[in-house]
């Protein structure tokens, strides 16, 4: 239901407003104290210094980026949730980096940690996503499907389609921060939203602390059941907290439409169907997003989202559009080519296995997908997988015939 | 400094109820004790540091049980968590250690003198003696809540103290991050490296954070006595040896504690300790004395009989593989330790083991030689 304390929550003056309240219970907490050192005193016996993560054998976006100037000036910060530095970098401080893949090396708590942390959030950022400058730049949202041109594939090739993202709500800290109640508070709203769903995206919600043993089998079998992360890159970052309380799979009776609640993010919202229609899936996509957003706005809340960033997630790998855009596409004469890594490049889109991220390709089938995800909108990423999978297509046709392939021009990076 | 939503000011504007965690699927100590009236009493509480009550419980809440171990499922973020959050502790404490009372006082005895006996375990079945315990450093949070440069602080008193001891005792220290292939493999081969936890007990709790900065492992030059620093607590404290000689491995075991900690005490450090929970160490289960003292026994007739666990009941001690907890035996080969760590002084704890272990060799030797043990039935310690 609507009520005025749920309107309220939405505001980012109200967060305050609620975090002072909340902090002076606190202050009140270290004055009832007669024993033992409290959180202020100590911040002043440990200067930064003392605390400034050992990062030289790391290799992570935070690594590169923060210096102990940085992390002196930001220690002793709080986010009006009160969520600090240092449970920003968490995770990457534990997990000093994959052997082959840069990861970004830390999480937002919730809206305000790209604001109050920006000092550091801004250059990872700029390092993950190209050079995008979130101070300078301002990010493109654009859900209109029908723009999309030559959006169908050729079914010999490309065997489904799909399109991902994240979605968080405004006034709710994020996985890595929130307390059970908000998980709960998160589930309650989307829930809520998504059975107001109707005609091909009506569908169903799936707890996972209280789905029986033939759900659960058949959610495994549709691919579409997530399970605790076992990964300690998200672990670390503490959103694996009180599983699997408030966290649960909805979608629709077609299995086309499809949201995960409380996971990495607040929402991951995925489109997909097999075959090469990705027109189709993209048209959903939008329409399935812009329903769910009409009806959380209904009750008086609306997603997390700034002309800077973007759609604000909990990775900064994922701001922006926090869209991945792809097929599943059989190639086996261009992968084999020496040229397939460098076409892929230039198209700005990457090659995973089909078992998804660190998975490798099992025959010659590939997932191809954006790598970009911040700077361009999603219409433009969608039709930049479609020109490149067309062009991949084509080139696998050409090899097949006997002819020859180019190697394309690469695409330019953002609209200055 | 926090770790995961301690200080998350917007959770204090839902209910207790709507905060309170889904315990149904649970079974340990805290999710048997805490209710939804304690949980709404002590959730706006937190220790001087800054540690909450769903810091305490977030192991217990993300873990929902051993198949056949009861888990205590908290843990303390700093000395003060014991008194602030009473309420919960208090009767997990009472649970977990055999009706320990809010009211009872604990006995500490590190005096080796008064142990009868210990020296003549018979080598042929008991491989290997071992004493172990751990302490904290009292103004310091524990492992699940320091920050960094606490914790490093932690590791340097420690260095400068056991740089000081000397004798039997004089050894070296190897911090984790700084070992060579080498030394890792040495510490290996002698059994005393640890790693990075992988039990999501102890990982859910936040002690496995920024490994393995400051974390270390000291050991004499007689590889008998090792201390592990910013493991699962501040520090632990093993002494040990090939062969039967409890006595010997427990004399050290005192005197090196004694040392050490008169040697933090010159620079203005104690341990925890107070009278009601003796040391206080980062989980409710080792509160007390701390301590597992223990052989590896050889004992592949009297474990198949069919009384075997009654009567490490009665003794008062538990059995676990030679992998330590979680592990199966090897070859018959049991690790036989005390089950008790609070309410029993040291000396008490060792005695037990000594006389427990010596009574399951006769048995042993019984056994083999076709004999019967009806006769030497223990009674209940």
């Amino acid at each position: 239901m609507a009520t005025s304390f749920t309107r309220m929550m939405s505001g980012r003056n109200t967060a305050v407003v609620l975090a002072s309240i909340g902090a002076s219970t606190l202050a009140t907490g270290y004055l009832m104290t007669d024993s033992g050192i409290t959180a202020q005193e100590r911040m002043k016996m440990y200067p930064p210094s003392a605390d400034f993560p050992d990062l030289r054998k790391h290799n992570n976006c935070m690594a590169a980026a923060l210096t102990p100037g940085i992390y002196g000036r930001l220690r002793d910060k709080v986010t009006p949730n009160n969520w600090t530095l240092d449970q920003c970098i968490q995770t990457g401080v534990d997990n000093p980096g994959h052997p082959f893949i840069k990861t970004v090396g830390m999480v937002a708590g919730d809206e305000e940690s790209y604001e109050v942390f920006g000092e550091l959030f801004d250059p990872v950022i700029k390092d993950r996503h190209n050079g995008y400058d979130p101070r300078t730049m301002k990010h493109p949202t654009d859900l209109d499907a029908s723009k999309i041109t030559n959006g169908m594939f050729d079914d010999r090739y490309v065997l489904s389609s799909r399109v991902r993202t994240g979605r968080s709500i405004r006034g709710l800290s994020l996985p890595p921060c929130c307390s059970r109640s908000e998980r709960r508070e998160v589930e309650r709203v989307t829930v809520m939203a998504l059975a107001g769903l109707k005609g091909d995206l009506a569908g169903r919600y799936y707890s996972l602390s209280s789905m029986t043993e033939q759900e659960q089998q058949r959610l495994i079998d549709d691919h579409f059941l997530f399970d605790k992360p076992v990964s300690p890159l998200l672990t670390c970052a503490g959103m694996a907290r009180d599983w699997p309380d408030a966290r649960g799979i909805w979608h629709n009776n077609e299995k086309t439409f499809l949201i995960w609640v409380n996971e990495e993010d607040h929402t991951r919202v995925i489109s997909m169907e097999k075959g090469g229609n990705m027109k189709r899936v993209f048209e959903r996509f939008c329409k399935g997003l812009k329903e769910v957003e009409r009806l959380i706005q209904e009750r008086g809340w609306e997603f997390m989202w700034n002309e800077r960033l973007g759609y604000i997630l909990t990775c900064p790998s994922n701001l922006g559009t926090g869209l991945r855009a792809g097929v599943h596409v059989r190639l086996p004469n261009l992968s084999k080519d020496a040229r397939f890594s460098k076409i892929l490049d230039n198209l700005r889109l990457q090659k995973r296995g089909t078992g998804g991220v660190d998975t490798a390709a099992t025959g010659d089938t590939f997932d191809i997908s954006n790598l970009d995800r911040l700077g361009k909108s999603e219409v433009e990423l969608v039709q930049l997988v479609v020109d490149g999978v067309n062009y991949l297509i084509e080139c696998e046709k050409r090899l097949e015939r006997g002819q020859d392939i180019k190697v394309p021009a690469p695409l330019v990076q953002f609209r200055k | 400094m926090p770790f995961g939503n301690t200080h998350n000011a917007l959770k204090m504007n839902y209910s207790a109820e709507q905060e309170y965690p889904d315990l149904s699927q649970h079974n340990n100590h805290m999710a048997k004790v805490l209710t939804p009236e304690m949980y709404a009493n002590l959730r706006d509480k937190q220790t001087p540091s800054g540690f909450t009550v769903d810091d305490v419980i977030q192991t217990g809440v993300d873990n929902p049980g051993h198949p056949f171990i009861m888990t205590v499922g908290c843990v303390a973020g700093d000395e003060e968590t014991y008194e602030v959050f009473k309420e919960l502790l208090d009767p997990v404490i009472e649970d977990r250690h055999g009706g320990y009372k809010p009211t009872d006082t604990h006995k500490t005895d590190l005096n080796p003198d008064n142990l009868q006996g210990g020296d003549d375990l018979d080598p042929n079945y008991v491989l290997s003696s071992r004493v172990r315990t751990g302490r904290s450093v009292r103004g310091f949070c524990l492992p699940p809540h320091c920050s960094r440069g606490e914790r490093r602080g932690i590791e340097s008193l420690s260095i400068e103290s056991l740089s000081s001891l000397d004798g039997d005792l004089k050894g070296k220290y190897y911090a984790l991050k700084n070992m060579t292939e080498e030394e890792q493999q040495q510490l290996i081969d002698d059994h005393f490296l640890f790693d990075k936890p992988v039990s999501p007990l102890l990982l859910a709790s936040g002690m496995g954070r920024d490994w393995p900065d400051a974390r270390g492992i000291w050991h004499n030059d007689t590889k008998t006595f090792l201390v592990w620093v910013n493991e699962e607590d501040h520090l632990r404290v093993i002494s040990m040896q090939k062969g039967g000689n409890m006595k010997e491995v427990f004399t050290r075991f005192c005197e090196g504690l004694t040392k050490i900690e008169s040697l933090f005490k010159d620079k203005g450090h104690e341990f925890m300790w107070n009278e009601h929970l003796g040391y206080v160490l980062t989980c409710p289960s080792n509160l007390g004395t701390g301590l597992r003292g223990g052989v590896h026994v050889k004992l592949p007739n009297v474990s198949k009989h069919e009384k075997f666990g009654e009567i490490l009941k009665k003794l008062r001690l538990q059995k676990r593989g030679t992998g330590g907890v979680d592990t199966a035996a090897v070859g018959g080969v049991f690790d036989i330790s005390n089950a008790d760590r609070l309410g029993f002084s040291e000396v008490e704890l060792v005695q037990m083991v000594v006389d427990g272990v010596k009574l399951l060799v006769d048995m042993e030797k019984r056994l083999e030689g076709g004999q019967s043990i009806d006769d030497i039935m223990p009674d209940q310690k």
